[in-house]
């Protein structure tokens, strides 16, 4: 009996065994119905069936503005985040071949996080807007930064982990230091985007970020067989006629591309980069191509979910998201290992 | 033959001078800060104390208590680092790993809303008592397996957990900000404010700690040649990962509840140390152990000056200080496997 699918074409072929097809079914449903159920709750309670009339009819219905204007761009920026962190995390650690891997403690997050800390007590006087180009800049400063001086003849996994471990930590002294040194009120500014949130986010924001992720999104699924080969070690890898150093090279910038513009929009949301690419190993086979669409939807499932726990359940305050993404996350995966032991 | 005993002369020398160290920096740390004491009203401090001087005054109420606790930390950290590095096989690993830190703060938190508890003694004891919890709960998750603890999943127990505890330490300090004083303490680290009577008692604990970690060393060596090997050479792989174990959260969880969540230490120090010893754990523990020591007191008197009359948290001066010198470490790679 067969066990996958497989397609075969002209253009090229591949197998899904049917079980990760499974997977992957029962975790896009889950996010569905998460975007559903964010739509509905809130402020004003609507119907499920309200929230699909929104949508479906041409006429505006009286739900449209909160729907359309106030949930619905949230909503998106909490997914795309989610995926984002999520996918980057699953990308470096594939590269790394270590599984505590992650944008945050590689110093991806941190040199976003130290330039957007820098912005708001320093440059603030620009105007918001700059916020994003600095966290950006900061994002692909530190990637540069941990690549070069990781570099010789080459750079390997190990030395990367512990050069990107050394410019994490610089990136959040430097945070730290500027908060213990800025006025209270730039403080809690700078507190509130360190722990990450889409909060007000518009339909602005959504367009900002939708481009960066339809390039890198797409760009990484392409490189799934290359990423594949590359985690049965460098020796294998070579052999099977992959220049190991520049895929790395890609990959970091890969990784970067992704993290870097969610970072900036929605601020340091930790733990997704960590933990989603676990629970999708624990779901899916260990197939980058089917990791990767499970990943980013298990990401965004996350940071979905942590936004509407963080604004509905304690009304009228408005949790950051980043707060209650490892509140679900950690469970669910501490479940999956558990689950797992034998 | 020649070459091993060369390498022991160098060693030794290595050891010698990184005491030499320690010494200078715990009396650079007394001596230095806001007001500075002459050397020789430190060695009478010692000697010939004189409750009229100002000088020893200062040093027994004050530098005293910090250059202590700054030492005791730095070791027990940088050790604890060491173990755990070995006991999950994984460089990125760290103390915190184990869920000491988050565990800590959360308890603290929990006690400072609940039962309004303020007094600084009292927190020791009570961040002491989150953080073996938190790690005990983490071992207990990582070794679920039919194969006892396993590496991977230690550390990735030891993130979730770690994730919990500090998104539950927000969620308390989101409905009620009384906690918040008194857990930036623990957030960012300090050495300095505690009372040489509340530090005494805990010393022994820690120096035992030491100890037992240094008597293990041949069995760790063993240990990281793989865990069939080490059974086929006769070793109790499960009791070593146990009384490993437990030396970490005690030693971890120790420093935590004396200074808070200082970082840097427990992950880098044991690479620094590594990249002159190489893996053999009988010199690795003993150095790392003065390394931390010496870091962590220069690292509070740097603190005192940077932005003076302010102090800078002291978790920001040891990565300032030690980022350089690790990466460079890391670059020049490690001189045995």
């Amino acid at each position: 009996m067969a066990k996958q699918w497989v397609v075969r074409q002209r253009w090229g072929s591949f197998s899904v065994p049917y079980q990760a097809l499974l997977a992957l079914i029962l975790i896009t449903m889950v996010m569905l119905l998460v975007m559903w159920v964010s739509l509905c709750l809130g402020d004003t309670l609507i119907m499920p069936r309200d929230v699909l009339a929104t949508f479906l009819s041409e006429s505006s219905s009286e739900f449209a503005f909160v729907v359309e204007v106030l949930r619905l761009p949230r909503l998106l920026m909490a997914a795309m985040v989610g995926a984002a962190l999520a996918v980057s995390g699953l990308v470096l650690q594939s590269m790394i071949r270590n599984p505590l891997a992650s944008p945050d403690i590689i110093g991806i997050t941190s040199g976003a996080s130290a330039a957007a800390v820098t912005f708001l007590s320093l440059f603030a006087g620009l105007g918001m807007g700059w916020l994003p180009v600095f966290a950006i800049a900061g994002a692909l400063v530190a990637a540069l930064a941990i690549y070069v001086l990781a570099w010789r003849n080459g750079v390997t996994p190990m030395r990367l982990i512990l050069v990107g471990i050394g410019v994490s930590a610089a990136m959040g002294a430097v945070t730290t230091l500027l908060i213990a040194v800025s006025s209270t009120a730039t403080s809690i500014t700078a507190y509130i985007w360190l722990t990450g949130s889409v909060y007000g986010s518009d339909w602005h924001d959504v367009r900002a970020l939708a481009p960066w992720l339809l390039v890198s999104m797409p760009l990484t699924l392409c490189l799934a067989r290359r990423i594949n080969a590359q985690e049965l070690g460098d020796q294998l890898a070579t052999g099977l006629g992959i220049s190991v150093q520049r895929l790395r090279l890609v990959l970091l910038g890969l990784s970067v591309l992704l993290a870097a513009p969610a970072v900036a929009y929605a601020g340091a949301v930790g733990f997704v980069g960590l933990i989603a690419p676990h629970i999708a190993r624990r779901l899916v086979t260990r197939s980058f191509g089917l990791l990767m669409p499970a990943t980013a939807m298990i990401g965004a499932s996350l940071v979905m979910l942590a936004d509407l726990i963080g604004r509905t359940l304690f009304q009228p305050l408005d949790i950051p998201a980043g707060v209650f993404v490892s509140a679900i996350g950690a469970p669910f995966f501490i479940f999956l290992l558990y689950r797992q032991r034998f | 033959m020649l070459i091993s005993y060369q390498a022991v002369g160098l060693r030794s020398g290595l050891v010698l001078l990184s005491l030499l160290v320690l010494l200078l920096s715990f009396v650079v740390s007394v001596a230095f800060g806001q007001y500075t004491v002459p050397l020789h009203s430190v060695w009478d401090a010692f000697w010939q104390y004189d409750p009229n001087s100002i000088d020893h005054v200062i040093i027994h109420t004050t530098r005293m208590s910090r250059a202590i606790v700054a030492c005791a930390v730095g070791a027990a950290l940088a050790v604890s680092g060491v173990l755990m590095q070995t006991l999950t096989r994984n460089p990125l690993a760290s103390p915190a790993i184990f869920g000491v830190n988050a565990g800590a703060v959360f308890f603290i938190v929990l006690f400072a809303q609940v039962f309004s508890v303020t007094t600084l003694n009292d927190y020791i004891w009570i961040a002491f008592v989150g953080a073996s919890l938190a790690g005990a709960l983490v071992y207990g998750l990582g070794s679920m397996g039919h194969d006892g603890l396993s590496p991977v999943r230690i550390v990735l127990a030891g993130a979730a957990i770690s994730a919990l505890f500090m998104s539950f330490t927000q969620g308390l300090l989101v409905i009620g900000q009384e906690g918040l004083d008194s857990v930036l303490f623990w957030v960012a680290g300090s050495v300095s404010g505690r009372e040489l009577d509340t530090i005494l008692p805990i010393l022994p604990y820690l120096g035992a700690g030491l100890f037992v970690a240094l008597l293990l060393s041949p069995h760790i060596n063993i240990l990281l040649s793989g865990d069939d090997v080490a059974k086929g050479l006769g070793q109790n792989t499960l009791l070593l990962k146990v009384a490993l174990s437990v030396l970490i959260i005690g030693l971890a969880g120790i420093s935590v509840a004396l200074a808070g969540n200082i970082g840097f230490i427990g992950l880098v120090v044991p690479h620094m140390v590594r990249a002159f010893v190489g893996n053999d754990h009988k010199w690795l523990i003993p150095l790392a152990a003065v390394w931390g020591a010496s870091l962590l007191l220069l690292s509070d008197v740097v603190s005192r000056f940077v932005l003076a009359p302010e102090e800078v948290p002291i978790g920001v001066v040891t990565a300032l200080i030690g980022t350089p010198f690790f990466i460079y470490l890391a670059r020049k790679g490690r001189k045995h496997g």
